[in-house]
C-alpha cells in the first residue's frame, strides 16, 4: 500500500535541527531523517528511543572473555599441558597472567564485530539490500526530513517553508 | 565568591588534631629496644598467622646480613634487630605514605590542569578555579614530603636503606648505584623537582587570574606555551621522582615503567578529587553552569585511567611474572605473601570496581553515585601507595593501624583546611577565558 509522505529538504544542520524541534512542538510525526553526516543531538530532538546496543556490547563482551577462558583452558592446559614461564603449575588460575592479553582481545573482539554485525541487522542493512534514501542528494550535502501526511498537506509545507527548507515536495512511498 | 563554610573548617581542624594525636600516639609506641620488639611481634601473631615462615623475598632489606655468616645465634640476633627497625619505621611509613598520598593527588592535579591548558581545552575551563585550589595544596604538601625526606637522610628512620652507609659499605648493587643513589644527590633532585612543580603552579595561576583582568588574550596564549613546557619538564621529574621517593625504598629493585605507574595512580586520584570537590561546590548552590555532562566528561576520565592503571599495574606484574628472574620478581613474591588482602585487594577496588560500576553512561551523571565511587578509588589508590611503601619498609609487620589511620586524617584534614582556603581566595569562575563560553554550554 502506498502513502503520502512530504519531503523537506535543507542545506544546513542548524536549520535541520531548528525545524525538527519545531515540527515537533507542532505535533506532527518525523518518519525518518536522512543526513549526510551524523548530526550530534538529532535524536535527542527527534525524540527517539535511546539506544540498546551499548547492552548488547556488554552482553558480547563477556561472551568473548567466556570464549577466551575456555579456549585457552583446553588448549594451554587439557588437551596439551603447556609450562609457561618455568612454571610447570597446569593450573588455569596460576597460568592466568599469561592469558590476559588472549581474555583482553577476545572480549574487545567479540563486543566491536558483534556490535557492528548487530547495528546493521537491526538498521535492516544486509548485502544487495536496495537503498531506501529517497534523495540521493543526502549522500552529499542535503538533508532530508520526511512527515507522513494526514489531510494536512498546506499545513505542512507552509510550516516546513517557513523552518528553512529550500525545497518541500509531496510524494508517494511503496510500504 | 566562596565562603569556608564553618562547619567544614571544624571538620578539618578536627580531622587533623584527631590524625595528629594517633601519630604521636604511633611514634611514642614504637619500639626502641629489641625486648620491646618482641613483645609487640608476639602479642600480634595471632592476628598475622605466623608471617616469619616466609622470609622469601626479604633479600632487600637484608643487605647488612650477608656479614654475619650462617651462624644461628648470629642471624637470629640480626632479625631480631630487622624486625625492631621494621617497627620504627612503622609510624614514619604511616606518615610518609600519607603526606605522598595527599600530595599526590594536587600533583596530579596540576598534571591535569596543564594538560587542559595545553590542549586549549574547551569543556573545562569552569572548572580551572577548583583545580588551582587544589594544586594550591602543592605547597605546603611538598615541603612536608621533602621534610620527611631530609629527615631520613638525616636517619630519623631507616626507611630508604641506601642512605645507611653501614648498609652500603656491605652491598656491592648499592656501590655501584651510588653516583646517582646518595643523600645529597637526592635531596638536590627533590628540590629541583618540587621548585619545578610550585613554581609552575603559582605562575600558571597568577596569568590565569591576570587573564581576568586583561583586554586581550596575551596572558592566555602565555599560559598555553608555558604549561606545554611544564607537561615536558612534569613527565620527566614525575618518573624520576617516582623512583626516587618510591623505587629506591627496594634498592635492589628496578621497573622501567615504575614512573607512569605511579602517574597513572596520581592521575586518576587527582581527576577523582576533581570531581568530589565540584560536586561539593555545587552542592552549596555554586558554580551554577556546571551541569551534569561536566561531571560525566570527569567520571569518564576515573573510567579510563582506572582502566589505564591497570593496564600498567599488569605490563609491569605480567613481565616480571613471566620472567621470573630472582632478583625482580622478589618484589611481587615479597607483596604477594605478606600483603595478601591489601595487595588483591587494591586491584578488585582500582579495577574491576571502577570497570563495573562506572561503565554505564547514565550513573556517571549522578552526583552520588560519582561520589560514592570517587571514595572508595581514593581507598583504592591509597592501598595502592600502601602496597609500593610497606612492605619495603615495615615488611610482614604491617598493620592498617592507629598511625596508619591517623596520617589519613591528618593529611585529609589539612588537604581539606589548605585546599577550600585557596577556593575562597577567588570568583570561583573565569571570566576572560577565550573559551568560557564553550565551556558553558558544553553539553553531551
Amino acid at each position: 500500500m502506498a502513502s503520502k509522505v512530504i519531503h523537506a529538504v535543507y542545506n544546513d544542520d542548524d536549520i535541520l535541527m531548528h525545524a525538527v524541534k519545531k515540527v515537533r512542538a507542532a505535533h506532527h510525526h518525523i518518519e525518518e531523517v536522512y543526513t549526510p553526516f551524523p548530526v550530534h543531538g538529532l535524536d535527542k530532538a527527534m525524540g527517539l528511543e535511546d539506544t540498546r546496543i551499548a547492552i548488547t556490547s556488554f552482553m558480547y563482551g563477556c561472551l568473548g572473555l567466556t570464549v577466551a577462558i575456555v579456549m585457552m583452558n583446553y588448549i594451554m592446559i587439557e588437551d596439551w599441558p603447556q609450562d609457561i614461564g618455568g612454571k610447570p603449575s597446569f593450573s588455569y588460575l596460576e597460568n592466568m597472567p599469561a592469558f590476559v592479553p588472549i581474555m583482553f582481545e577476545l572480549t574487545v573482539f567479540f563486543a566491536a564485530h558483534l556490535m557492528v554485525i548487530t547495528f546493521y541487522l537491526r538498521s535492516r542493512m544486509w548485502p544487495f539490500k536496495k537503498a531506501e534514501n529517497p534523495d540521493k542528494r543526502t549522500t552529499d550535502d542535503l538533508f532530508l526530513m520526511e512527515i507522513g501526511i494526514h489531510d494536512n498537506e498546506d499545513d505542512l509545507k507552509n510550516l516546513l517553508l517557513d523552518t528553512g527548507a529550500i525545497e518541500v515536495k509531496v510524494t508517494e512511498k511503496d510500504e | 565568591m566562596y565562603t569556608f563554610s564553618n562547619r567544614l573548617k571544624i571538620t578539618s581542624y578536627i580531622l587533623m588534631a584527631v590524625g595528629a594525636i594517633c601519630l604521636i600516639t604511633g611514634f611514642l609506641s614504637a619500639p626502641s629496644t629489641v625486648e620491646e620488639a618482641k613483645a609487640i611481634v608476639a602479642s600480634h601473631d595471632d592476628g598475622h598467622g605466623g608471617g616469619h615462615g616466609a622470609e622469601v623475598g626479604h633479600g632487600d632489606s637484608h643487605t647488612g646480613d650477608d656479614t654475619h655468616g650462617d651462624e644461628a645465634v648470629g642471624h637470629s640476633a640480626s632479625h631480631d634487630e630487622h624486625v625492631l627497625h621494621q617497627l620504627q619505621n612503622r609510624p614514619w611509613s604511616a606518615l610518609y605514605v600519607a603526606a605522598f598520598f595527599f600530595f599526590m593527588i594536587s600533583l596530579g592535579v596540576l598534571a591535569f590542569y596543564a594538560i587542559q591548558r595545553a590542549a586549549q581545552a574547551g569543556w573545562s575551563p569552569l572548572l580551572f578555579r577548583v583545580m588551582e585550589g587544589i594544586t594550591s595544596y602543592i605547597v605546603p604538601g611538598g615541603i612536608i614530603v621533602f621534610v620527611i625526606l631530609v629527615l631520613s637522610v638525616l636517619h630519623m628512620n631507616h626507611m630508604f636503606t641506601w642512605m645507611d652507609a653501614e648498609v652500603v659499605a656491605h652491598d656491592e648493587l648499592l656501590q655501584g648505584k651510588q653516583g646517582y643513589l646518595n643523600p645529597t644527590f637526592f635531596l638536590i633532585r627533590a628540590a629541583i623537582f618540587l621548585g619545578g612543580w610550585i613554581a609552575y603552579r603559582q605562575y600558571s595561576r597568577k596569568l590565569s587570574l591576570e587573564q581576568d583582568k586583561a583586554d586581550d588574550n596575551s596572558k592566555f596564549k602565555l599560559n598555553f606555551r608555558i604549561s606545554a613546557a611544564f607537561l615536558v619538564f612534569y613527565l620527566i621529574s614525575e618518573s624520576m621522582m617516582s623512583w626516587d621517593w618510591i623505587m629506591s625504598l627496594d634498592p635492589h629493585w628496578f621497573s622501567t615503567l615504575f614512573g607512569w605507574y605511579v602517574f597513572a595512580s596520581m592521575f586518576v586520584s587527582g581527576i577523582t578529587v576533581i570531581a568530589l570537590v565540584t560536586i561539593y561546590l555545587k552542592s552549596k548552590g555554586l558554580l551554577p553552569e556546571v551541569n551534569n555532562s561536566h561531571i560525566h566528561d570527569l567520571a569518564k576520565f576515573m573510567f579510563g585511567i582506572s582502566i589505564f592503571w591497570t593496564y600498567l599495574w599488569f605490563s609491569q606484574f605480567m613481565l616480571i611474572w613471566y620472567a621470573n628472574i630472582p632478583e625482580e620478581v622478589t618484589y611481587f613474591v615479597t607483596r604477594i605473601e605478606d600483603y595478601k588482602i591489601p595487595f588483591f585487594g587494591m586491584l578488585v577496588l582500582n579495577f574491576i570496581f571502577p570497570l563495573l560500576v562506572l561503565m554505564n553512561s547514565d550513573f556517571k551523571r549522578v552526583n552520588w553515585f560519582v561520589v560514592m565511587a570517587g571514595i572508595i578509588i581514593l581507598f583504592g589508590h591509597y592501598m595502592d601507595v600502601f602496597n609500593m611503601v610497606m612492605p619495603a619498609t615495615v615488611g610482614d609487620q604491617w598493620y592498617l593501624g592507629v598511625p596508619e589511620i591517623g596520617g589519613i586524617l591528618f593529611f585529609a584534614g589539612l588537604f581539606i583546611f589548605w585546599v577550600f582556603n585557596a577556593l575562597t581566595k577567588e570568583d570561583l569562575t573565569p571570566k576572560r577565558n577565550p573559551f568560557i563560553e564553550e565551556s558553558k554550554h558544553f553539553h553531551y
